[in-house]
């Protein structure tokens, strides 16, 4: 009932008094976006690095009342170029990395002997070994897991009780790996996949799609929704409307659950996405939200403790003091048994949010935001001592 | 039910006096006026775009609404609803408070990271200090010598001197900040953190931070528990706490800093006013578009009164 906690006014003061300087590298390393049959919505060239642009402008405004600095510098590295290089230089001025790179490049890093000590934000990379039997100790995941958002869309078609599924999956390896993370996701909520094809037309939808998909669609068994996974967003946007029955798209188009989207407005998500569109001119992005995130989590364990290393700011982002205010409805903090940040997802379409997971009533013991993506059972990590 | 409730008031109009309670509504762009005696909603009135923040002056002549999205605070004739004028109150202004002196409204312009003081009598700017990152909570200290703004991405109360308009101390307290008052004569401030969960209690003289207040709600989980608005009984004795997304007023003793009860209300509780004889609590409830009246003697809820959509800020008219 009661907690009434005695504080020394002391030791902020004496945090405050210091003059701190943090500096934070973005490292992201440039991939091939491969061909789409639409030309519409690229992928902005700064993705990512407009997020923890603001991330450091909200810390500076911090720090400027408790004497503590941020540098944020960028390195991008093009497809083929050396990241490991451009790993060694930033680590050789910080032990602070936001990171935007694949899996295998991300392990690259974390093992090298100068990423010894280090911490390394995770902002992209959604791979589920990376919070299991790949974890790091020196590797801090913003970016939530594939499944974090596979469990987040099944607790919604649930508890709709839209429980009879069809997928139609694309070809690249993005694609198959969300389709795996829904099928787990599925099995995990007991809602049923009932029927599977694979999407592997090579004509140009723009002309042929309201020909195409509704024969395409018209032998599927009857289902509640029809799932897409199409990460690169190639062809679901041609699914929808289009089916041979009147179905609802779920997925990767349609209704999807995201990090991040610029739809949010509730929990004071409009003062956030005001400030980054004022920055970066254009909506914020779920990568933008992960280097936002990062960079934030940085400020925070900064401000409270004072220090600027990053064994004292690991162990203080894995404590129960941390908690971010993260624009979601609740505070987010890091599961200390793999470094994975606990935090809401977004099921959205691009005109509102539709739910936020977890969804009332997925209870869990220690934080219902551990229904979402694995839990510590699940989970082979043992870097973290667990 | 709520009936047998209204007639029962009705017929004990000594219980409940006269009096309104005014309601801005934040998705509505209006104010909901509640008459205090029929406890119904009377009188609609339309203000600028997303009402949050509502005072009356000391005479209750005029009434100030921050309509954030309109980047003004519009002054209102309480008797008309006519808006008299507007004040150049900074960008997306969303809580203020009217100094002691009646004459000067300090105002959190929350997308600017900016205080703003407006002399509302010559309807200039007098000064813009900057603070926090989205500061939000407004508090002077009864004296009028000091200003408080809470930020709620910086986290911190920010201590301005009146006289200079200069911040002399910045304390931190837990995530996300939303709303001050001082206290015990101006001895004490309370700053309460939405995302925290507490309430921090700072000793005025040094600014140091003398206590904090959790808060516990069987069967809800601790994330959901979110302080924001509070008032202090005249007495100074009893706070009430509006916990947000927990749908539940704590009533904490402000003496002992212990939660003594909690009372359900609607949902999304944000700000609450009392009854210009204090037996009667007003709060506003965002999500679900409503009003709950709480005895403030027995410590109970005994009504629901529907007003526009998101209400968010309350203010007494006697």
């Amino acid at each position: 009932m009661l907690r009434i906690v005695a504080v020394l006014g002391v030791f902020w003061a004496s945090a405050a008094s210091a003059e701190v300087s943090v500096a934070i590298h973005y490292l992201r390393q440039e991939v091939e976006a491969p061909p789409t049959l639409s030309g519409l919505d690229p992928i902005p060239e700064d993705d990512g690095v407009r997020g923890a642009e603001l991330g450091l402008a909200d810390n500076a405004t911090t720090g400027q009342f408790l004497g503590h600095a941020y540098t944020l510098e960028v390195t991008s590295v093009a497809p083929g170029g050396d990241i490991l290089a451009a790993a060694r230089a930033a680590l050789a001025e910080t032990g602070l990395l936001v990171l935007d790179a694949p899996a295998a490049t991300l392990l690259a890093i974390a093992d090298l002997p100068e990423a010894e000590g280090a911490l390394i934000f995770n902002a992209a990379a959604e791979d589920e070994a990376l919070r299991s039997e790949d974890c790091r100790a020196n590797v801090l995941h913003v970016a939530p897991s594939l499944t974090m958002r596979t469990d987040a869309l099944m607790q919604f078609l649930l508890q709709r009780r839209w429980t009879t599924l069809a997928l139609i999956t694309g070809t690249l390896p993005e694609d198959l790996a969300y389709a795996e993370a829904l099928r787990r996701s599925a099995v995990k909520f007991q809602v049923e996949i009932a029927v599977e094809k694979t999407w592997a037309f090579d004509a140009d939808m723009r002309r042929n799609a309201s020909q195409e998909v509704p024969l395409f669609t018209q032998d599927l068994p009857p289902h509640d929704i029809l799932l897409v996974a199409d990460e690169w967003g190639d062809f679901a946007r041609f699914v929808m409307f289009n089916t041979w029955e009147p179905k609802l798209v779920a997925g990767s188009e349609g209704m999807s659950p995201v990090a991040w989207s610029p739809v949010l407005e509730q929990w004071g998500a409009a003062q956030l996405q005001g400030r980054f569109v004022d920055l970066a001119g254009r909506g914020m992005r779920p990568r933008d939200y992960a280097a936002w995130a990062a960079v934030r989590s940085i400020g925070e364990a900064v401000t409270r403790t004072g220090a600027a290393d990053a064994a004292t700011l690991r162990a203080f982002l894995l404590s129960d003091d941390f908690e971010l205010a993260g624009f979601k409805g609740r505070p987010l903090t890091f599961r200390a048994w793999n470094g994975q940040l606990r935090q809401p997802i977004p099921i959205v379409h691009p005109r509102a949010l539709v739910a936020m997971a977890p969804l009332e009533g997925f209870l869990h013991q220690r934080s219902e935001l551990d229904t979402l993506g694995l839990d510590q059972p699940e989970s082979a990590c043992t870097a973290f001592g667990g | 039910m709520r009936s047998a409730i209204a007639l029962l008031l009705l017929a004990a109009p000594c219980w409940a006096d006269a009096g309104e309670i005014w309601v801005t509504n934040e998705r509505d762009d209006t104010i909901s006026v509640i008459d205090i005696a029929t406890l119904a909603v009377t009188r609609t009135i339309p203000t600028g775009e997303r009402p949050r923040g509502i005072t009356f002056s000391k005479d209750f002549s005029r009434v100030y609404i921050c309509a954030s999205d309109s980047d003004t605070v519009q002054v209102m004739d309480p008797e008309t609803g006519a808006i008299l004028h507007d004040l150049p109150s900074g960008e997306d202004p969303e809580q203020f408070v009217l100094h002691p002196d009646d004459r000067h409204l300090y105002i959190a312009n929350e997308d600017d990271a900016v205080t703003t003081v407006v002399d509302v009598e010559s309807r200039t700017v007098v000064a813009q200090i900057n603070v926090g990152i989205e500061p939000e909570g407004m508090a002077v200290s009864p004296d009028g010598k000091i200003a408080i703004t809470t930020s709620e991405t910086t986290n911190m109360a920010h201590w301005i001197d009146t006289g200079t308009h200069e911040l002399f101390a910045n304390t931190l307290v837990d995530s996300r900040p939303r709303h001050a008052e001082f206290t015990r004569g101006g001895t004490e401030l309370w700053v309460s953190s939405e995302i925290g969960g507490t309430i921090t209690v700072f000793s005025v003289a040094d600014q140091t931070e003398v206590a904090k207040i959790g808060f516990e709600i069987s069967g809800i989980h601790p994330d959901r528990v979110q302080p924001v608005g509070f008032r202090f009984t005249p007495d100074e004795k009893t706070a009430f706490v509006a916990l947000g997304p927990s749908n539940h007023v704590a009533v904490v003793n402000a003496e002992t800093y212990e939660v003594e009860k909690y009372i359900l209300v609607g949902r999304r509780v944000w700000h609450m006013a009392f009854s210009p004889d204090n037996s009667l609590l007003f709060t506003t409830n965002g999500v679900s578009g409503d009003v709950t009246v709480i005895d403030v003697a027995a410590q109970e809820a005994t009504q629901t009164i529907k007003v526009g959509r998101f209400p968010w800020g309350a203010a007494m008219r006697p």
